[in-house]
Formats: structure tokens, C-alpha cells, sequence
């Protein structure tokens, strides 16, 4: 196990080194830079005036000297500033990353709560009416896209109660501060609550027609002993793999989640900071994304040691 | 020179007029003004940008020379006010414009504001100084002024090569406010200090902007607010429907869309909204550099080609205006009148006989219903582009020309302009000012930054100077005329159509007034008040 740990460990270096250096080539890849968007917004193209600024950014030097600069400073810890802003980059970066975790945890617990008892209903009562109605749901839920979701949610608060569940910054009390994060939440974690229902459905539709599980009825166990003590159990680790896959796909529904809801998360300012080609912040954030998949696959790889005790990573 | 004596007059007439024009007793104290804003704004240096999404937030900040009264909608030399200045004069054969300053004025960390600060912001802006703009889009506003003097702190001259009576309209655009000497550019930039009505508190990107109430403001009783806070709301449909749910006192200025207005009004009946024009023109620019447009015949038959009439009616459901280069009447104060633009080719109104007109022009360049001419229509992947190039495409079917979208994105608009990469290109010029110095010197001059296209005509520059250097009105506006139809004749940018667009905002906010002619310089937002 430990050997497998140090394996895992020093691969999610290497891929880190890797992405690394395709974010930073991919971003320079994109025309245009910051230079170029700034005097776009002015109107006007002035060439001393860009090679000014392109020197005093660096972004005149070899890509190689800019890699160089930024992966040294990364691994100092020192984030560069923003082209934007002109504020240090980490100081941009770090009080948005509570609200898009906040968000991100919360869709995922609406996705799981939902989606993964939902799934087992419609499982065990298979061909009932409620388990097409079920599916519709979880079809619909696939179907529609976040920001839509998110637009009608908006719409139908205003025209019906006059009120919008916009973010409030300065929430007085946790109830006010859960609602502030519940709306926005539902309306991205409702595809992944769908698509957990569905996997749950289906892989508990397999493990409910293994033989363990008729000798378990054979037995005497109770239905929910057996649906959720036997069957549950074992169906569960295609979902654990599917949420942990959501989880890193979460980021693209809160980008649209987060402009619609016009909430001041990492995922809207990283849209932001590429629009505006501000290589400080998406080159640093989109690593502390890729560092967090990562992890979140790591984890995920250990968490099927814990729920299937087949699993020892011994070799 | 009779006129410039009118303008002294009209100045002295005008700080008499200040204490009836400011409504004093009539607002009520206090109250956050609560605002949405329709993007995050690159930084916060008024001079550093070239978009309103600075100056609306930020120019309640500072305070200009002069400014221009900001209760009446048009603005014209009438309605110049002193601000920073006390008064104004021209001497020396209408070559220097002295100003007299306001004593007592403190900047917002308490310095106090003198001559020197004036001479430092238009040294910079001249590009004279140590301290230089990272971006000074208008640099050119200055090319006839020599130098700025100073005597004493508070007098200051701007001494100019030749008379021009349009830098007092410059000078008051919501573009030009004085800068402290004794703060950085970059800190303007991140940490602006102005002498205005109120104080700059934060400025997060994509999240907010908060200034509050300058209780030392030079103008007593002012402002009313204690604050505003604008509220950055990329998406338009998230920000009106917040704006319709009570969360905010007013839309971004011209942020609504004539479409768009008619669906706020029956989810909020009691808002107020102003439609007015923007002073923003749709345009084509042409590569006339190369072929095929190289080729004057087909450049003509493409202007004549335009239905105007339709673009509005699409865009603006008939509310728009077609025009020349100036702001057409009765909103822009040197717009051509409607027989001499309609003498114009193209302009006239039957559509079909302009483009039977153009199909011989076509034919005449060699193309005809059998062989049709295929160019790429460039423009910005923005709706405000998009759309109008869609439709110019369509039109431009009718004269035998097969128009493919090119859609640019923004970082790279300029760059291929500026390259000559591109065929035909739709695009929209916006001014700061009322004002033909502005409008031709910075589009049509030959050399300008912004004249995209290089139309260089030298007969046209020289006309140019003439009505640059004219203090009479009248004569000015005729000479202007003339410009402008030789402009549009020449093809050199055809202009499309000038946009409008509504504000709204909570009946109890007063004290707003939208300018008509100009996007730019009506946000101090010292006499707004809430009356709730």
C-alpha cells in the first residue's frame, strides 16, 4: 500500500509538471495578449506605447524565460500580479476560492442526497410509475443546461415573489448565507443529481440481480437491509467514481452558474482573467484546479480501498 | 472673434447662472446609490481608458476645468459650467485660454489642489512629462496646444499654435478631469484621488466598485449621496432582472436595448426611462488599399447599397438615426440638415433606385447577376457588431456582392485592422464630445491612430483646420456641413445608422439626467438624491 502511495504520489507530480506546461504554452497559443485587449479597449494601437507595456509586463521576453519565471515562482510561492488589477495574484485568487468551494460543496451534496437515494428508489421499484417518472426527471435534468436552469429559476423568483436570490457578500446569518449558496447549488447540482441517479440506478440494477442478494432475501434480511446494507454498498463505486469526476466537471457548470447568479467565484473570474488574457491569474488558478482534480482522483483511487476491501494496491 | 467674446460673456453669464442651476435645498441628504455595471472596468484611470465603463463609475471621483452643465441633455457651448475653474478668458488673439482657479479645493488625502496639478495632467497628457500614461488614447485632443503655464497656483494657461475654440468642449468631456501631481499614474490606476464630490473606497474586479460621500467637497451641500455602489453584472438578463426585483436604484446609463426596454417597463411599470442617443456610430470601414475596394465604383456602389431605413427598424424598432459623421439633429448640434444629407448618393429615400444606381456602378467594375463579388465582412464577436453585419450582408446581396461573416475576437480586432488583414469592416465610433475636432481630427486626419481605414484626403484636412480655427458658430456649422457630405461622398467610412439607448431607474431616485449627445460626461452625480 505504501509503495502504491509514493507510485501515486510522485505520478501526480509528473502530471502536474505536464499540465503545467500545456497550460502555460496553450494560453500563449491563444492570439492576442493582454497588450493587445487593452489598447482594443482604448481604440487605438499605439506601437511604442505597446512595446512599453508588453516590456514592463514581460511579456516581450522568450516563452521559455517566461515558463521559467513563472514555475520558479510558483513553487516559491510568489503568484506574480494580476495584468488587471495590479493586485498580487494570490490576493485575487484566494478570497474567491471559499465561494466557489462553498457552491462546488454544496451542488455536490444536492448531487449526492439526491441523486444517489433517488437512484436506489428507482432501481427496486424498476417499471413502476414512479420509476419512469424518476427517469424523466433525471433525463430532463441532463437536458437542461445550467445557465437555462439558472435563468428560469431567476425569472420565475422575480415574476412570482418579486425577489431574486442574488448573492448577498455580507450574509447575517447562516440561514441567510445557506440560501445564498441553495439556489445557485441546485440549479448547477441538478445534472450531476441526475446523472448519479442514473448511474446509481443502474449499477444497483446489476448487483440487485447477483446471487448474494437472492440469498440474502433467502435469508430473511429486511428490503432495506437489502437494498442498502448489501446491494447499496456494492453498487456504490461506480458512483464515488462518477462524483469525483463531476466533481472536476462542476468547474464548467459554475462558470455559467456563477455569471448567471452573478456570484464573485474563481470560475467567473477565470472566464474573466481569460478574456482578458491575464496570464498571472489563469496560468496560477488553472493550476490550483489541476492540483485539486488530482487530489480529487487520488482520493478517489484511495476510497476504493476503503469500500472494497478486494482492493489492496499490494503489487 | 466676436464669438469667442459671446463664449467669455456666456462664461461670466454662467458662474451667475451656478447657484440656480445646482437646485440648492431642493434634494434630501443621505441614502447609497445602488447601481449595476455592465462589465469590470480595466482599471480605474478616466484618462487611461477609452470606454464609459470608467467614466460612469469613476468620474464622480474627480473634478474638470469646466464641465458641462449635467441637468441639461445637450450638450453645446451654452451649457459649459467652471468647475475647477472659477472662469475662463481667450487672449492673445484666441490663442491662449486662461484659467482662473477655485482657491480652497483639497484633493482627497487632503493635499491642496493648485495650478500645478492642472499643468501636471495636461503635461502627461501631452506627453511632455517624466511620468507617463501606461495608455493616453487622447494624446491627439492636444496637438494644437503648445505648453500649459502657471501663474501663481491658481491661474493656468493653455497656450495654443492656433485659435481653437473646441478645447473648451474637450476640456469638459467627462474624459478630462485634473489629476493629482503628487500621485503616480499606476496608483490612478488602482487608487484614484480626485478633488470630486465623492471618495474612492474599493474596487474589486468582476465583483464591485464603492465610492463614498467627500464630506470636504469644495461644493457645500454636495453631493447628496452618501455613497454609490455599482455592482458588476456581466450578464444583461441577470442584471435588468435584479434591477426589476428592487435591488438596484438605476440600470447601467444605456445599457438597455430598445427590445429589451419594452420587456422592463411591463415587469416594472413605475421605472423611469430615458431613451436618448448614445453618439455612437455604426460604420463600415473599407481596405480601400487593396482590391476590390481599391476601386472607388464599387466602394460608392456598396454606400448606395445601404438601407438605413431597415438597419433601425431591425436593431432600433424605428428608433435610431441615420446620419453623416455628426450626431444627427435634433440631438447633435452639428448635424447636417435633412435635404443636404439627402442629396447625398445613398442617402436618399427610395432605396430601390440607390441600388439600381449601385447595380451600374457593380456592372460598370465588371460584376453583375452573373458574377457576383465575394468578400469577408470583418467585425468583433459582440452582439453590437454581429448583428448590424449580418444584415449588412444581406443587403449588400442586392448589388452583387456574396458577403461571408468574419467574426474577430476583441484582442485581435485592432491588431488586423491595423495590419490592413481584412476586406470590409463593421465597427462603431464613439465620441466623447458634440464635437467635429473630435469626430474628424481623430478618425478621418490623415495619421490619426484611430483613423483605421488611412483615409487621407489633403483637401479635406486643410478644410479640417478652417473650421477648427472658425469661432463663428454659424459659419462653423456650414464648413462642418460640408465636411461631412464630402466625407460620405468619399466613401470614407460610411456611417450606417447612430444608435439610442434606455436608462432606467426607481421613481425615487432624482435628479438624473441622461445625456443626448454624448455617453460620456454626465455622471458627477453630485445633485442626485433618493426620495425615499
Amino acid at each position: 500500500m505504501f509503495a502504491y502511495l509514493v507510485r501515486r504520489l510522485f505520478l501526480m507530480l509528473v502530471t502536474l509538471f505536464g499540465i503545467s506546461v500545456v497550460i502555460f504554452f496553450l494560453l500563449r497559443i491563444v492570439p492576442g495578449n493582454i497588450v493587445d485587449i487593452l489598447f482594443a479597449a482604448a481604440g487605438y494601437v499605439d506601437p511604442a506605447d505597446k512595446a512599453n507595456l508588453e516590456k514592463e509586463l514581460g511579456i516581450d521576453q522568450p516563452l521559455v524565460v517566461q515558463y521559467w519565471h513563472w514555475i520558479s515562482g510558483f513553487l516559491r510561492g510568489d503568484f506574480g500580479y494580476s495584468y488587471v488589477s495590479e493586485k498580487p495574484a494570490l490576493q485575487e485568487i484566494l478570497p474567491r476560492i471559499p465561494i466557489t468551494a462553498r457552491l462546488a460543496g454544496l451542488a455536490l451534496l444536492f448531487s449526492a442526497s439526491i441523486g444517489i437515494p433517488l437512484g436506489v428508489i428507482s432501481a427496486v421499484k424498476q417499471g413502476t410509475k414512479l420509476d419512469y417518472t424518476l427517469r424523466v426527471i433525471s433525463l430532463s435534468g441532463l437536458s437542461l443546461p445550467s445557465f437555462w436552469l439558472g435563468l428560469l429559476i431567476l425569472t420565475a423568483s422575480v415574476s412570482m415573489f418579486g425577489q431574486m436570490p442574488i448573492f448577498n457578500p455580507n450574509p447575517k446569518t447562516f440561514l441567510e448565507a445557506f440560501a445564498t449558496y441553495a439556489v445557485p447549488a441546485a440549479a448547477v447540482g441538478f445534472r450531476s443529481a441526475a446523472l448519479t441517479m442514473r448511474i446509481t440506478r443502474s449499477s444497483m440494477l446489476e448487483v440487485l440481480r447477483q446471487d448474494y442478494i437472492r440469498t440474502a432475501r433467502a435469508k430473511g434480511a429486511s428490503d432495506a437491509s437489502v437494498n442498502y446494507h448489501h446491494a447499496l454498498k456494492n453498487a456504490i463505486l461506480p458512483v464515488i467514481t462518477v462524483i469525483g469526476i463531476e466533481a472536476a466537471f462542476l468547474i464548467g457548470g459554475l462558470i455559467v452558474t456563477e455569471t448567471v447568479f452573478n456570484i464573485p467565484g474563481v470560475a467567473r473570474f477565470l472566464v474573466e482573467a481569460i478574456r482578458w488574457r491575464d496570464y498571472p491569474i489563469v496560468q496560477n488558478l488553472v493550476m490550483f484546479i489541476a492540483v485539486v482534480v488530482v487530489f480529487a482522483n487520488f482520493t478517489v483511487d484511495m476510497l476504493y480501498a476503503v469500500f472494497d476491501p478486494r482492493i489492496r494496491f499490494t503489487d | 472673434m466676436r464669438s469667442v467674446r459671446a463664449l467669455a460673456a456666456v462664461a461670466a453669464l454662467s458662474l451667475l447662472a451656478v447657484p440656480t442651476t445646482t437646485f440648492a435645498g431642493e434634494g434630501k441628504q443621505g441614502g447609497v446609490l445602488r447601481m449595476y455595471h455592465r462589465d469590470s472596468p480595466a482599471n480605474a484611470s478616466i484618462h487611461e481608458g477609452a470606454t464609459y465603463s470608467i467614466n460612469v463609475p469613476f468620474m464622480g471621483v474627480f473634478n474638470n476645468l469646466v464641465i458641462y452643465d449635467q441637468h441639461i441633455a445637450q450638450n453645446s457651448p451654452d451649457t459649459l459650467r467652471p468647475e475647477l475653474a472659477e472662469s475662463w478668458a481667450w487672449v492673445n488673439d484666441n490663442k491662449t485660454l486662461t484659467f482662473k482657479l477655485r482657491q480652497g479645493v483639497k484633493w482627497h488625502d487632503g493635499k491642496p489642489f493648485t495650478s500645478a496639478d492642472v499643468k501636471c495632467t495636461f503635461d502627461m497628457l501631452m506627453g511632455k512629462s517624466q511620468q507617463k500614461f501606461r495608455q493616453n488614447p487622447r494624446k491627439a485632443w492636444y496637438s494644437e496646444v503648445n505648453d500649459i503655464s502657471t501663474n501663481g497656483d491658481f491661474e493656468v494657461s493653455f497656450n495654443l499654435k492656433r485659435p481653437q475654440p473646441s478645447l473648451l468642449a474637450l476640456l469638459a468631456s467627462g474624459y478630462t478631469p485634473v489629476y493629482p501631481c503628487h500621485v503616480s499614474p499606476g496608483d490612478m490606476r488602482t487608487n484614484p484621488i480626485g478633488t470630486g464630490p465623492f471618495k474612492f473606497v474599493e474596487f474589486k474586479a468582476n465583483e464591485s466598485i464603492k465610492l463614498v460621500r467627500n464630506p470636504d467637497y469644495w461644493k457645500k451641500g454636495r453631493p447628496y449621496l452618501d455613497g454609490i455602489e455599482y455592482t458588476i453584472i456581466p450578464n444583461r438578463s441577470t442584471a435588468i432582472l435584479a434591477f426589476v426585483a428592487g435591488k438596484f436604484d438605476m440600470t447601467f446609463p444605456t445599457h438597455i436595448t430598445i427590445p429589451l426596454l419594452k420587456d422592463l417597463k411591463s415587469q416594472a411599470p413605475n421605472a423611469v426611462c430615458a431613451v436618448e442617443p448614445t453618439n455612437v456610430s455604426t460604420n463600415i470601414i473599407v481596405n480601400s488599399t487593396a482590391a476590390p475596394f481599391d476601386n472607388i465604383d464599387i466602394r460608392r456602389a456598396m454606400a448606395m447599397a445601404l438601407d438605413r431605413k431597415s438597419f433601425i427598424s431591425i436593431m432600433f424598432e424605428g428608433q435610431g438615426d441615420a446620419g453623416g459623421t455628426m450626431l444627427p439633429a435634433p440631438a447633435g448640434l452639428w448635424a447636417m440638415p435633412k435635404e443636404m444629407l439627402e442629396s447625398i448618393p445613398g442617402y436618399g429615400p427610395d432605396v430601390n433606385k440607390n441600388r439600381e444606381e449601385a447595380k451600374k456602378l457593380m456592372q460598370k467594375a465588371g460584376y453583375g447577376p452573373d458574377k457576383h463579388l465575394a468578400v469577408k465582412v470583418s467585425t468583433r464577436n459582440l452582439a453590437e457588431y454581429r448583428d448590424p453585419a449580418v444584415i449588412l450582408i444581406d443587403q449588400l446581396k442586392s448589388i452583387y456582392i456574396d458577403g461571408e461573416l468574419d467574426v474577430v475576437e476583441t484582442a485581435n480586432w485592432f491588431p488586423k485592422v491595423a495590419r490592413k488583414d481584412y476586406m470590409l469592416g463593421l465597427n462603431l465610433t464613439g465620441n466623447a464630445v458634440d464635437d467635429p475636432d473630435q469626430s474628424f481630427y481623430e478618425n478621418y486626419s490623415c495619421g490619426s491612430e484611430r483613423n483605421y481605414t488611412n483615409y487621407c484626403n489633403k483637401e479635406i484636412e486643410k478644410l479640417f483646420d478652417v473650421q477648427s480655427q472658425e469661432t463663428d458658430v454659424k459659419k462653423r456649422k456650414q464648413l462642418v456641413w460640408d465636411i461631412d457630405k464630402k466625407l460620405q461622398e468619399d466613401v470614407a467610412r460610411p456611417i450606417i445608422f447612430h444608435a439610442r439607448a434606455g436608462t432606467c431607474w426607481q421613481p425615487y431616485v432624482k435628479g438624473i439626467t441622461i445625456m443626448s449627445n454624448s455617453s460620456y460626461n454626465g455622471f458627477r452625480y453630485e445633485d442626485v438624491w433618493l426620495d425615499k
